[in-house]
């Protein structure tokens, strides 16, 4: 028995399903927030599992530049929270609806 | 058994575990933790797929750096606690598990028709080559000097939309 590729794959859809289904269903606006790291996590894990079963580094060089663009996102997307909480004191994105059509 | 397998199924479930236990939980802090152990399994499993530089960032950057900022924002704010996980609207939650139901075996279909195992070997010295430092830093400043450059300049303009965004107005 040999660990091939599509173990990292599966692996990597399991995760980033549980991140679906944790934005589809959490009210937390944080929550939502990580699961959507999470999911971002799941896409780099099949970058690195084809980068190295290819024997390219390219993958593993947009794993890098996906880390950046989180590291940005997810400063971003904190202050916009904390911007919203100081407006209406909540996180929940059930109430925070004023761009809902 | 070797311990390559080893390695694969001990972080393999506790990544997958980690990320349900995190959906799950409903205090924020406590889903933080389990995403951190998620993050860190995550990184034993680039080692196992020879990815050093990887799994030192990933450890770094994502365990280290943005979970960080995401406990701080979580105890800055009161976030009050949501109900027990399934009580608020059981019928659209069963629904949304339904449909990632539905996802995930349309991922695990295409990824056995398709049997990309049977195109791509392991080769274990080549494998080992692309994970190290110097070849990633040698192809990012041979040929992606200009993304490496807009890397830079996009944390730039995220720095500064973050402290405009989260600053105090004060006019």
């Amino acid at each position: 028995m040999t660990i091939t590729i599509e173990y990292y794959l599966i692996l990597s859809a399991f995760m980033f399903i549980v991140g679906v289904a944790g934005v589809l269903t959490r009210r937390n606006a944080i929550i939502v927030f990580m699961c959507i790291e999470l999911m971002l996590n799941s896409a780099n894990l099949t970058l690195v599992a084809f980068s190295s079963y290819l024997g390219s580094s390219v993958g593993q060089l947009f794993v890098f530049f996906v880390m950046t663009v989180a590291a940005a996102e997810a400063a971003v997307g904190l202050a916009i929270i904390i911007a919203i909480f100081r407006n209406k004191l909540t996180v929940n994105i059930d109430d925070i609806n004023i761009l809902k059509w | 058994m070797n311990l390559e397998i080893i390695f694969f199924f001990v972080f393999g479930f506790v990544a997958a575990v980690s990320s349900i236990l995190m959906i799950t939980r409903n205090n924020a802090v406590i889903a933080a933790l389990y995403l951190i152990l998620n993050f860190a399994s995550l990184a034993g499993l680039y080692l196992t797929l020879n990815a050093q530089f990887i799994a030192v960032t990933q450890v770094i950057v994502y365990a280290g750096a943005i979970m960080v900022l995401f406990l701080f924002v979580i105890m800055l704010l009161r976030p009050e606690n949501e109900k027990k996980f399934l009580e608020a609207n059981p019928k659209i939650k069963i629904f949304a598990f339904v449909i990632a139901g539905f996802v995930f075996l349309q991922l695990i279909y295409i990824i056995f028709f398709s049997r990309p195992s049977a195109i791509i070997p392991k080769n274990l010295n080549e494998s080992v080559e692309a994970g190290t430092i110097e070849s990633i830093g040698y192809i990012l400043f041979k040929d992606y000097v200009l993304p490496f450059e807009a890397a830079g300049f996009l944390l730039l303009a995220a720095t500064i939309g973050a402290l405009i965004l989260a600053k105090k107005k004060v006019d």
